[in-house]
């Protein structure tokens, strides 16, 4: 249910400059706000998104999700002017502030088209209806006999015709009805003008012009330059530093400290002691400068290669039972063949092309802040907290992402800027630098797993037991935590989709030594790398096709009963009734796949294909890659087929543009990268040694997507998952060696 | 006082010779369009040309560049137009963006040297920028549509 209210005629929209004319706000049912204190108090009617037409026609349509590559800030406004009858050229796209009143904003968990397609489906049915309502008020007619089309109003039994712009102006000066006397009529689906169409997206012609205004592009008149060292060992703090011979270098003109906070940090700054200069450059060598006396805390002998072996023995070890069907100990002692595998996933850093960075400028007790930021009201919030500001007093200004990845979804450098605007009384800039981001990073959880299976005479998995052990997201944020949480389990262990009688997950404990955070497709990484591969492992024992192997463990086409399983389930915050977890869907983009790539046929020696198929985000993906694998042990990737199926499309080739991404950060995840730990230091420092996948592996890939009219699920995270346990599944079919561990060692993969 | 000529005209900068192209350009000029990627000559986001040859902006002192021909992704060309930017266009090859400015003027300068490259020749010359996106098809596509008409 909807709710709208004309606001045009009240003083509510100050976040969109220049906004006249027809102004809707509105709501969604699943955030009632009662009407009567909503049109009293704009603060507490917090509209989704914002649409406004003036008088010229010009439609307004405000993108409030974060814009970091996925194509969102063109594809939610593509379906409001759809549903609006809009010309898509006479649409302007504004971004929105961090505030409440847009609904939710945090960009992260592939669910900005999920949550928010019908919402603007509303929005632009709704507006549209409007129109004709006013259309019909200004010739005195049937309002039913008034249809928009194209940005404009037709008078269907006379042809009569008005502007968007001429209508508009009238409209804001009608009552609107609400939303008990609204009855919304949508499109039906063949009349879309832009929803399922590949349209460019609105930043391109910017971007390719260098036009394009990221965080790190944004200019305060009077703004210093601040780069920032921080404690090389997590929790660690500044006991003493010396800045004489810092301030001596010439543009750098203060030096100042950012306190630290204790682990676990949260939002919040590491801490650390900045160097303020009239640029980039001079406050990066000011820092050379600093002499800094640390206090390292209490991971200064964390080291991710022992942590990897404790890991592992803990995964040895029962753990807390997270999902559990039949008697897996039985069915183990009684299998024909009895299989098990010990998998691991190091740490990874985001590693976006744009470092983090933020201006804010601090001027009395008000705080505005420019950042590429994926959660601009977080941001907002701890801002305020850290300031001591009231939230009303802090502006969250949203550029464009030069990556996010979830990095992004953390404000600490947002947090460091404001800090050091209200120190240095004049707007900053704080700057990262690669080093800073590869070794102050909210890791990608390091993750060992184990899993057993026993085989039954004809081959069949009797039984599965799969035990995984990380450290938590939460860790960051709360103490004492060392288990994984239902929402990090669900991916891709509770949600096990193989029709096996005896089940038992398991997850065991594990302290945290880093920040952990979310990662592209998060805890998906490790577990579809485990379970896929753990499938081709028991595909082989029984001597059976991958691919055929892979159909019987699917089954029969059936939604996973999670009640009746007793899991704790969170399905990414959606609903099991609307978005069941289908096995069905699963086979289907299984198929979608063998039947695009060249599966089955002979390929030369040390040449292999290699399957796997999960879902995540909601979305189902099923990938099959062809490996070469050179004498040297280097491997190359000739082809990737990945097929998916998210339910309804909104921009096909935006679609099509995430799965090619998400197969090569899948491999850059699965050859190349790996954060290690020594004495707490991170090992790495930028991309000589912290490797990321270059156009030289780049597979020819090619993306097969599944019509369908399903509500929709993720886009920008379900690519990744199978790409690495597709990857080393075609290396066990090209060489007969099994890679459990990542990234892959090409050592291990000579020919012999 | 460091001079350079870049997009065509002269400018006078106050800096230390030694300070890298990069942030001259964007902190001292206030032109954003070239990136910073890593700061070591590894990502080429801030690649710009110099007498037309793709150079690191960000290993390139302003001492290096006196006396030579800057230009960066604002200087290209008007409007967006090369063959290069169009074939960008084209393929909607951009997700973020963030890394396309250079790996536009990569492109350019392969083709300006190299106007119908094998596709050996433009991994060769496309391996060092890295596009964290992954848009590598789409750039390699993009390059071999505009191959030919840029010379």
């Amino acid at each position: 249910m909807t709710t709208i209210v004309n606001i045009s005629r009240r003083d509510v929209i100050k976040g969109v400059a220049g906004m006249t004319g027809l102004v809707l706000g509105f709501h969604v049912g699943s955030r009632v706000f009662p009407f009567a204190e909503a049109a009293t108090t704009t603060a507490t009617f917090a509209p989704n998104v914002y649409l406004a037409i003036d008088e010229t026609g010009l439609v307004t349509i405000v993108a409030h999700r974060s814009e970091m590559g996925t194509g969102i800030r063109t594809g939610l406004p593509m379906v409001l002017a759809d549903e609006l009858e809009a010309d898509w050229a006479r649409v302007k796209v504004v971004q929105a502030q961090g505030d409440p009143k847009y609904g939710d904003q945090n960009t992260d968990g592939s669910r900005s088209t999920r949550q928010f397609y019908q919402p603007m489906r509303e929005a632009g049915a709704s507006a549209r209806q409007m129109l004709e309502a006013a259309a019909a008020h200004i010739w005195s007619v049937d309002a039913n006999d008034c249809r928009a089309r194209s940005h404009m109003v037709v008078h269907v039994p006379t042809g009569r015709q008005l502007s968007f712009g001429d209508v508009a102006k009238v409209a804001a000066t009608l009552e609107v009805p609400s939303a008990d006397h609204l009855e919304l009529r949508f499109k039906p689906a063949n009349e879309r003008r832009y929803v399922g169409k590949p349209i460019p997206i609105v930043d391109l012609n910017d971007i390719v012009r260098g036009k394009a205004t990221y965080g790190i592009d944004v200019v305060l008149p009077g703004m210093k330059y601040a780069s920032v060292e921080r404690c090389p060992v997590y929790g660690g703090k500044v006991l003493n530093f010396d800045a004489a011979d810092a301030l001596k270098v010439p543009g750098v003109e203060q030096v100042l400290e950012i306190r630290a906070t204790p682990v676990p940090s949260g939002f919040n700054p590491l801490g650390g002691i900045a160097v303020i200069a009239s640029n980039t450059w001079a406050a990066q060598q000011g820092r050379e400068k600093l002499k800094i006396t640390w206090d390292f805390g209490p991971n200064a002998s964390h080291d991710s290669s022992a942590y990897r072996g404790q890991l592992e023995a803990t995964a040895k070890q029962p753990g807390h039972v997270v999902r559990e069907q039949g008697n897996v100990d039985a069915a183990l002692a009684s299998a024909t063949r009895r299989i098990s595998a010990d998998y691991f996933v190091p740490y990874y850093a985001h590693a976006p092309m744009e470092v983090p960075n933020a201006v804010a400028s601090v001027a009395g007790n008000k705080c505005e802040t420019w950042a590429p930021t994926q959660f601009p009201q977080g941001a907002r919030t701890t801002v305020a907290q850290v300031l001591g500001l009231p939230v009303e007093d802090v502006t969250v200004n949203v550029t464009l992402l030069g990556g996010g990845f979830g990095r992004k979804s953390k404000p600490d450098y947002i947090v460091e800027a404001a800090l050091l605007s209200r120190q240095a009384g004049a707007p900053v800039k704080v700057t990262w630098t690669r080093e800073d981001e590869i070794r102050h990073d909210y890791y990608h959880a390091i993750c060992a797993q184990h899993l057993e299976a026993g085989l039954s005479s004809d081959g069949g998995a009797a039984a599965w037991l799969h035990r995984t052990v990380f450290p938590a997201i939460e860790s960051t944020f709360q103490p004492n935590v060392t288990y994984g949480s239902a929402g990090e389990l669900q991916q891709g262990v509770t949600d096990m989709p193989y029709v096996i009688v005896n089940v038992r997950c398991e997850n065991g404990p594990a302290a945290s030594h880093v920040r952990i955070g979310w990662y592209r497709s998060v805890y998906n990484v490790p577990h579809a790398f485990a379970v896929c591969s753990f499938a081709d492992e028991l595909a082989h024992a029984a001597g059976k096709d991958p691919v055929e192997y892979l159909r019987q463990l699917l089954g029969d086409p059936r939604k996973l009963d999670f009640a009746a399983m007793k899991v704790d389930y969170p399905n990414y915050g959606a609903s099991l009734d609307t978005y069941p977890v289908d096995t069905g869907r699963l086979r289907g983009v299984l198929d979608l796949a063998v039947r695009n790539s060249e599966w089955g046929q002979k390929l030369p020696p040390r040449q292999g294909r290699g399957v796997a198929v999960h879902r995540s985000f909601l979305t189902y993906v099923a990938a099959i890659v062809h490996v070469a694998v050179g004498d040297d042990g280097q491997v190359t990737i000739p082809r990737v087929d990945v097929a998916l199926d998210c339910g309804l499309v909104v921009n096909p080739d935006r679609v099509r543009a995430q799965f090619e991404g998400a197969a090569i950060m899948g491999i850059g995840n699965t050859l190349y990268s790996n954060i290690s730990i020594k004495e707490g230091r991170i090992e790495q420092s930028n991309f000589g040694d912290y490797l990321v996948a270059r156009t030289d592996i780049t597979p020819d890939t090619r993306v097969h997507i599944v019509e369908s009219d399903a509500p929709p699920g993720g886009v920008g995270e379900p690519g990744v998952p199978p790409i690495a346990p597709a990857i080393c599944n075609a290396i066990f079919a090209a060489t007969g060696k099994r890679i459990r561990a990542l990234p892959v060692d090409p050592a291990q993969l000579k020919a012999t | 006082m460091p001079q350079i000529r870049i997009n065509g005209v002269q400018r006078d900068i106050t800096a230390d010779p030694q300070m890298p192209l990069l942030w001259a350009i964007r902190d001292l000029l206030g032109m954003p369009g070239t990136k910073f990627g890593c700061g070591i000559g590894a990502c080429g986001a801030c690649t710009v040309h110099m007498d037309g040859n793709a150079v690191r902006s960000c290993i390139t002192t302003l001492a290096d560049v006196a006396g030579h021909e800057i230009v960066t992704i604002e200087g290209l060309s008007p409007n967006g137009t090369h063959p290069v930017q169009r074939a960008w266009e084209a393929g909607n090859v951009p997700q973020c963006g963030y890394c396309q400015p250079g790996q536009i003027m990569q492109a350019a300068a392969l083709l300006r040297q190299t106007p119908n490259p094998t596709d050996q020749q433009i991994i060769d010359a496309m391996s060092g920028n890295i596009c964290r996106c992954g848009t590598y098809l789409r750039i390699r596509a993009a390059i071999k549509s505009a191959a030919g008409s840029v010379g």
